[in-house]
Formats: structure tokens, C-alpha cells, sequence
């Protein structure tokens, strides 16, 4: 167990900025998720601590130890670190036992010591009785086990999981989701598990953190990730946020503020350091809005389509103020409405989206 | 983990990739860089005497007129047939596809002077085949094979697996919607053949007849034994007579003649280039291959046609050399009463130099293929999974002694090599180690380029998987890397052990008394009038030979397509 600390990192692949200085601090012990959407650069990323790569700039400390740096490059081989990988790339040439074993018999580690450690490791991922079948032999998920207790049983300081879901089925995934939470909690293992899966990030992250384009835009847990976006792309990568414009009226000292939302006024929440601004932004979630009737406080819209979704409807609508503004919520069933309908929303909720998120 | 975190792991891998580029550049730049040297400054003196003869000696012009119209008719011969045969076979429906392919591609597998015997029992006086069927020729009469007629129609049949090989592999990335959008237009079978198959099939056709030129320009045996008789003497064929008659005496000369046939080759290959650089042929959709045109009631017609051509050009050739190693004296007709097997016998247990080119043959055909593995297996990690620059030129510096002509590198080989190596004080010229060296490096490629597309399907994480594990290069290589690659590697094996062991043009050149190979031995028997002894010892290697193919087939199932030629 060792705790990452990826400082400044960048990589380039020609003139294209695959990671740009991206810093991100993994605590002893701690599940981190790296999030984005494909070519966003957290494989990349992976590779860079994996030592796959060597870096343009920055550094990567696993403990104390300087693992990459412009100056240094610790081979993979030296790293003591595990990785699933997304293929699991098992060795098919090999068994169950001789997979586990491998990395122990490199560390020269004798038997029985390697038998025990072996079995020891089946035994942690429910596999006993599998040692001496062939990966080809095997399921989808006995396979990310095997996978599992190979990158384990050498007791790495630090385990990488590279979408170790993605080719599971769903209802798999979900008892693997279960499996590696339950897996962690047991070892206590610094871990960094990449994926493009935000359900899959929120659902197994002690925190998560959120790269685009090579860069990182925020290490968060996820209820903070949900409820305070850093900036409009993580609003609205995460839980389909609506990124609205605002006036902030005034702001209280409690972490909320009053806007108006199209000559609606709704108390959000913001920033300690937020102050009235006239073209501020605003992060809404589509649980935060309802239908009302007239004559409430709310703004106006015009339904585009409802779609059923199964005892309740997905309702896209623009705001009539300002037509390129799409809003969606849910409405419950039964709920009649018909193309172009005007309706009035209500806001309940919302977040100020802080200005110069980024320094 | 100390500051020096690592050091064995740089140390090893450097050390690994440039012990492959010393290996290489040995092998290849070396003899080359030394032939090159040769021409210019024979014995490390500048001097253009020897240049200057050979260029005004009309032997040479004679040669070299003689080589070009032999490779150029070849190659028109070996691109109808082969282009023919490719179209049908690729593009058709005809059945029993597999098994035809690999009828047609065994010549380009059997030795060419197999070949040439073969086909030299068959015509002629005392053809054993034309005797029992009683319309041999009269006594004394030619045999029509030995011209420049004979050599041309001999190469084409040897060589047209060639250009059948590389049309193929491009029609199998033929993209079906391109051929449906045509028949959508309404177009017919043959117009789209026409107007967009050959079209498109550009590059492989060009590349296949490119390929075939260089191969029919440096073939030894089918000139040597068609040639040599009739005195039509071919570049290769006439570096031979010199070498033979004259010794290393004439190295300079034969220098020069192997840097002339080499730039004709390297002209070859560079006229490929400009033809296809005029013009932009890549495909810009990628789908599954197209389905076969169905041929209808012309389907059993094409079927008989193309197994005729299978007897025509493999099977009557064979059985004309079966009988002939049957008979006991050259001219005898074959009876049930005259038939026997004393000539397999003597080839066999009597005639010691026989006995000796089978321990050679195997040997060294064994020892290059398990060389050629060893260094191609860690060389194509490099070239496929590291990409360096570096790499690429290395790439081509392993092709060249294949692309050239086997005389140039045989006659390089020996520049290098006559003088005792530095150090140990001992000269390689006429022991095995020299053909064994030739053959490692001309046959590297045969068994680099299978290794390298089987690192090509290879998951690259089983390696790094195994890497973070905190295995080191070299074990990984043996534990993970090698297991995984053995298929491939075996292919590769297999396709430097048949052809080192059906060779002839680096070992002519290069054997002595103890050294001779099989190849040595069968053009010896036949230069010296007996035809039965080499017939016998033919049919022998062409039965090891089919053997292996057969047995690669049982045991190919993970190969990519396209490894093994002969898989259909």
C-alpha cells in the first residue's frame, strides 16, 4: 500500500497533447476513480504510472519513490504495482495456478511458499477448484478473478484496473461492482480504476477524478462531483447537468445565494466565494425541476417531445425566453401534453457554477 | 528501490536490440558493403582493371542479354498463369480449392533443379515416359528443353505461384461493396473484373511480377540445367563456370558480374516503385471479403481446366522423374522386368557423397531454421512492438540478401570469408560454416516475416501483463513471448528448412569435397550423365519435401492467412 501522487504529468504523442499537466494525489488505501470519455486520455494516464511510457514533464511518486520523471524512468518490471487489464490478458499457454504464480516465481519465491500464496489468492477470489483449468476454460467474470488474484497475490503497493468491466455483461458488472467494493474494503489496496462508466465510478470510487482532452477538471467525491461541478463540462458530463444562465442577486454567508432564472428567482447553492454577478452559470438536475401550474414562480417552456420511459415520461422542452435552451425532467404518468404546449417550470434547486473554476 | 532502479532492465534491453542489429548488419550489410568494395578495389586496391575487363569481355553482354530474356519471358509466363489461376481461385466458386492450391504452389517449394530434371525425363531421346509410350524422338535428336525457350517456359511454371501469391492476398482485401456497387450498376462479371478488380489489383500484380523478375533473374537451376548443355549461359550461370573453372582467382571478375546482376534486380524492383507511385490505388472502405462469382454450367469446365494444368505442369513432370529413377541405365525401357530400385539404393547406402549432402542438407537446413527462429523471434518484438526508427532500416537490411539474387550474396560470402577471420586465424571458405551462413542470411526473412504477423494477432497486455508482474526482457521472451509465438514460429522454420533444403545456387558456388548438399549432388549427377542416380535422389527430396508441407497442414489451425502459402 502506497499512497500515488501524480504531479504535473504530460505526454505527448507527436504535436497532440494526450495528458496535459494533470496532478492528482491518490491516498494510502484509496479507490480513485479516473473518469472521461474515450480518447480523453485516462489510458494514457494509466500507462504513464504503469511505466508503459515515458513522460514529457512532471512526475510520478508511488510512495516515496520518484517512479517517472523526465530525469528517471523506473522500468514497469521494478514498479511493484498490479494491473487488470481490460482483455485480462491471461496467459492462455498457462493454468489458473501457473497465471497466479507467475509473479511470484519472477520474485523467486519457492515453493511451498508459492502454493500456499497461490491458493491463498484462489481462495480470495472464490476460485478453489479452478487451479488447473485453462483461462479458455473459463467465464467472463472467472477470468477478471483470475485476473484479480494474479495482480494480488504479489501484494503490490498499488493496483490499476483498466475498465475491468467492460466486457461483462450487465448483470455481470453488477456483481463484479459488488465484488470489487467488498475487495477492496478487505485488503485495503491504493487503487486507480479507469472507466467511462459514471454509474460504475459513483458506485465504487471513494473519489473520482474527471479528465477531457488530456486535462484533469476535478477530483471530487462523488456526491460532491454530483451536487458542486467544477465547471460547465463536468456539469454536464455528469448526470446529464443542464448548464442554464443566471443572474446571482446577492449571496449569503450560508453557501447559497438568490439568482434569477429568466425573471424566475431561485435560492441555489454556490461557492463560499461566490459574489453577485449578472452572467453567472448555473448547474440544474433534472430531479431539481417540476411542472407547476400558472401564476407560481417558475419560467416558461414549450415542450419538443416526451418520451415514455416506463410509468413516467422524459420531457424535453426549451425555454420559450430563449429557444436554443433545452431543459429536461421527468413528469409522471399519466400526463397529457401536446407538441409545442406551453408549460411552466419550477426550479427547486440549483448550483452556481464558479467562475474561473480554473486557475 | 535504489537511484539505480532499473539499470539491469536498460542494460539488457539495450544490450538485446543492438547484439539483433550487430547480428543483422552481419549478415546482410557486411557481405553486401564488401561485394560493393570488391568492384571497385579488388584485393583493397582501388583499381578498375577488373571492372574494365569484364565490361568489355562479350561474354558478359551475352550472359546479361541472355538473363533478360529469359527472366523477362519467364515472368510473362508465370503472370498469365498465375494471374489466371489467382482470379479463379479468389474470385470463383470452384470446389476442392484447398487442395488445388496446394498442387499449384508445391513447385515454387520444390528445388529448381528438381524441377529442371523433371522435365528434362519427359521430353527428349531417351525420355523414359515417351519410350514407353513409344513416340520418343530419334536417337540423337535435341531434347527441346535445352534453349532459351525450354529455360523461359520452366521459370514461368516455377515462379507462377508467385505472382498467384501476391494477387491472391490483395483480392482477399478486395472490399465486397465495391464489386456489389458495380453489379448494382448493372455491370457483368467480366466487365467488372475489367474495370474494377484489375484495376485495383494493381499494386499486388505489379509487386507479384516485380518479385517473379528478380526470382527468374537469379534462379541457377532450371538455366544451369537446361543452359549449361547447349552452352546458353545465363549471369548466375556463367559467375558458376568461372568460379568453378578458375577458382578464387577470379573473384574480382565475378564480383563485378554480381554487382551487375544485382543492379539489374535492384532496377527491377525500382521500376515497381515508379509504376505504382503514378498513381493513387488505396482502398478507402474496409468490409468483408466478397462472395465467390458463381460460374454456373462453366464451373466443371474451369474445374477440369485448372486440374489439367495441375497434371500438365506437376504430375506428368513427376511420374517422367519417378520413371526415370526406376530404370537401371539411362535409354533402357522401362519393363516390369527392367524396373528396380537400385538406384534409390546406391543414392541411399552406396555412393558416400550422397550420404554425406543428406547429413549436410538436414543439418544445415535444420541449423538455419532453429538460427533464423532465435533471431527473428526477438528481432520482430522489436521491429513490431518497439518501432524505432532504427528498426526499419534494419527491416530492409534483412530483406536485401533475399531480394537479391542468391549468386550475389554466395559471391559476397566468399570475399568475406576467403581470408582467415581476424582473431581466431581460421578460414571459413569450404568448410559448411560459410553455406550455413548464407543460408541464415538469406533465408532470415522467410522466417521473420511469419513471426512478425503472428506478433501483429498477438495481444500486446499478455506482455505487459507479465512486465508489471516484474518479469525482465528475457524472460519474458522465453516464458510468455515464445509460447505464445511458437506457431508462427514454426511456420517460419518450416518455410527456411524446405527452402535451405531444396537449395542449389549458394551451395554450388560454395561447397567442396565433404560439404556438398543434396542440391550439389543431384546437378553433379546430372552433369556427369546420370540422370537415374539424380533422378532417384530428386524423387527423395520431393517426397521429404511434400511430406512437411502435409504434416504443416494438420497442424496450422492458429496460423493467419497467408503464413503457409500452400494452405489454400
Amino acid at each position: 500500500m502506497a499512497r500515488l501522487t501524480i504531479d504535473h504529468v504530460t505526454k505527448m504523442f507527436g504535436a497532440f497533447r494526450a495528458l496535459d499537466a494533470v496532478s492528482i494525489e491518490v491516498q494510502n488505501g484509496e479507490l480513485m476513480a479516473v473518469l472521461g470519455p474515450s480518447g480523453c486520455g485516462k489510458t494514457t494516464l494509466l500507462r504513464q504510472i504503469a511505466g508503459f511510457d515515458k513522460l514529457d514533464a512532471g512526475r510520478i511518486v508511488i510512495g516515496d519513490t520518484v517512479v517517472s520523471s523526465t530525469a528517471r524512468h523506473i522500468p514497469p518490471e521494478r514498479r511493484r504495482i498490479g494491473i487488470v487489464f481490460q482483455s485480462y490478458a491471461l496467459w492462455p499457454h498457462m493454468t489458473v495456478a501457473e497465471n497466479v504464480a507467475y509473479g511470484l516465481t519472477v520474485a523467486g519465491v519457492k515453493e511451498p511458499e508459492r502454493a500456499l500464496r497461490v491458493a491463498a489468492a484462489l481462495t480470495l477470489v472464490e476460485l478453489d477448484g479452478f487451479a488447473d483449468r485453462r483461462p479458455a476454460a473459463l467465464s467472463g467474470g472467472q477470468r477478471q478473478r483470475v485476473a484479480l488474484a494474479r495482480c494480488l497475490v504479489t501484494e503490490p503497493s498499488l493496483v490499476l484496473l483498466d475498465e475491468p468491466l467492460a466486457n461483462l455483461d450487465v448483470q455481470l458488472r453488477a456483481a463484479m461492482e459488488d465484488e470489487f467494493k467488498r475487495f477492496h474494503a478487505r485488503t485495503g489496496t491504493t487503487m486507480v480504476y479507469i472507466t467511462h462508466d459514471q454509474a460504475e465510478a459513483m458506485a465504487l470510487a471513494d473519489r473520482i477524478a474527471v479528465m477531457d482532452h488530456g486535462r484533469l477538471l476535478q477530483v471530487a467525491t462523488p456526491s460532491q462531483l454530483y451536487r458542486e461541478p467544477v465547471d460547465e463540462t463536468v456539469a454536464g458530463f455528469i448526470g446529464e447537468g443542464m448548464v442554464v444562465p443566471v443572474e446571482v442577486r446577492s449571496v449569503d454567508g450560508d453557501g447559497t445565494c438568490w439568482t434569477d432564472f429568466f425573471g424566475h428567482g431561485v435560492r441555489m447553492r454556490c461557492a463560499a466565494s461566490q459574489r453577485a454577478a449578472p452572467m453567472a452559470r448555473a448547474c440544474l438536475r433534472a430531479s431539481d425541476l417540476r411542472v407547476v401550474e400558472p401564476n407560481t414562480p417558475s419560467v416558461r417552456a414549450r415542450v419538443d417531445r416526451a418520451i415514455y420511459q416506463g410509468g413516467f415520461f422524459r420531457l424535453e422542452t426549451h425555454v420559450e425566453a430563449q429557444p436554443d435552451l433545452l431543459l429536461h425532467l421527468t413528469a409522471r404518468e399519466p400526463f397529457l401534453f401536446t407538441p409545442n404546449a406551453a408549460i411552466q417550470l419550477q426550479v427547486a434547486d440549483g448550483w452556481v457554477i464558479p467562475a474561473l473554476a480554473k486557475d | 528501490m535504489t537511484d539505480a532502479a532499473g539499470w539491469r532492465e536498460r542494460v539488457e534491453d539495450t544490450a538485446l536490440l543492438w547484439a539483433l542489429v550487430a547480428v543483422v548488419a552481419v549478415l546482410s550489410v557486411l557481405p553486401l558493403a564488401r561485394l560493393l568494395l570488391e568492384g571497385v578495389a579488388p584485393n583493397g586496391q582501388f583499381s578498375t582493371a577488373a571492372l574494365a575487363r569484364v565490361l568489355a569481355s562479350p561474354t558478359t553482354w551475352t550472359a546479361t542479354q541472355h538473363s533478360l530474356v529469359t527472366a523477362l519471358g519467364g515472368t510473362v509466363v508465370a503472370v498469365v498463369i498465375g494471374s489466371v489461376v489467382a482470379v479463379i481461385v479468389a474470385l470463383t466458386d470452384v470446389r476442392a480449392r484447398n487442395a488445388f492450391v496446394f498442387c499449384f504452389v508445391l513447385p515454387l517449394m520444390l528445388a529448381p533443379q528438381v524441377v529442371a530434371l523433371a522435365w528434362l525425363q519427359l521430353f527428349g531421346p531417351s525420355s523414359t515416359v515417351l519410350k514407353m509410350l513409344g513416340i520418343a524422338p530419334a536417337m540423337g535428336s535435341r531434347n527441346p528443353l535445352y534453349s532459351a525457350e525450354g529455360i523461359m517456359a520452366l521459370l514461368g511454371i516455377q515462379y507462377a505461384p508467385l505472382v498467384f501469391l501476391t494477387l491472391r492476398a490483395g483480392l482477399r482485401t478486395l472490399p465486397q461493396e465495391l464489386v456489389e456497387a458495380a453489379l448494382a450498376a448493372g455491370a457483368s462479371p467480366f466487365r467488372i473484373l475489367r474495370t474494377i478488380v484489375l484495376p485495383l489489383m494493381t499494386p499486388p500484380l505489379v509487386a507479384g511480377i516485380a518479385l517473379c523478375f528478380v526470382s527468374c533473374l537469379g534462379n541457377f537451376g532450371i538455366p544451369a540445367f537446361l543452359g549449361i548443355p547447349g552452352n546458353y549461359l545465363v549471369l548466375p550461370t556463367l559467375i558458376y563456370q568461372r568460379l568453378a573453372g578458375l577458382g578464387p582467382s577470379v573473384l574480382s571478375e565475378v564480383a563485378v558480374l554480381s554487382v551487375l546482376i544485382g543492379v539489374i534486380a535492384v532496377a527491377g524492383i525500382f521500376v515497381q516503385d515508379l509504376m505504382l507511385r503514378r498513381r493513387d490505388f488505396r482502398i478507402t472502405t474496409t468490409s468483408h471479403a466478397m462472395q465467390p462469382f458463381s460460374l454456373h454450367r462453366w464451373r466443371a469446365p474451369v474445374e477440369i481446366a485448372l486440374w489439367t494444368l495441375t497434371v500438365v505442369v506437376l504430375v506428368l513432370p513427376l511420374i517422367a522423374l519417378v520413371l526415370t529413377s526406376l530404370v537401371p541405365v539411362i535409354g533402357v525401357p522401362l519393363t516390369g522386368k527392367t524396373a528396380t530400385l537400385a538406384n534409390y539404393g546406391f543414392v541411399l547406402f552406396d555412393h558416400a557423397a550422397t550420404k554425406r549432402a543428406f547429413v549436410n542438407s538436414f543439418g544445415m537446413s535444420a541449423a538455419a531454421a532453429v538460427a533464423i527462429v532465435l533471431i527473428a523471434v526477438p528481432l520482430a518484438y522489436f521491429l513490431v512492438w518497439r518501432r524505432l526508427r532504427l528498426l526499419r532500416i534494419l527491416n530492409l537490411a534483412a530483406e536485401m540478401p533475399y531480394a537479391l539474387p542468391g549468386v550475389v550474396l554466395a559471391i559476397a560470402a566468399i570475399l568475406v570469408f576467403l581470408k582467415p577471420l581476424p582473431l581466431l586465424g581460421i578460414s571459413l571458405y569450404g568448410t559448411i560454416w560459410i553455406i550455413l551462413f548464407c543460408y541464415i542470411a538469406r533465408f532470415l526473412v522467410l522466417g521473420l516475416r511469419p513471426v512478425i504477423s503472428g506478433y501483429y494477432q498477438l495481444d500486446r497486455t499478455l506482455e505487459e501483463a507479465a512486465q508489471v508482474a516484474g518479469a525482465r526482457l528475457l524472460h519474458r521472451l522465453r516464458t510468455i513471448i515464445l509460447p505464445l509465438i511458437a506457431p508462427a514460429a514454426m511456420a517460419g522454420a518450416l518455410l527456411v528448412f524446405l527452402t535451405a533444403f531444396n537449395e542449389l545456387t549458394v551451395s554450388a558456388l560454395l561447397w567442396s569435397s565433404g560439404t556438398e548438399t543434396l542440391g550439389v549432388v543431384v546437378f553433379s549427377f546430372q552433369q556427369g550423365g546420370d540422370s537415374t542416380y539424380a533422378s532417384a535422389l530428386a524423387v527423395l527430396t520431393v517426397a521429404v519435401t511434400i511430406a512437411l508441407m502435409l504434416a504443416t497442414l494438420l497442424t496450422s489451425g492458429r496460423l493467419a492467412v497467408g503464413v503457409l502459402p500452400w494452405r489454400g
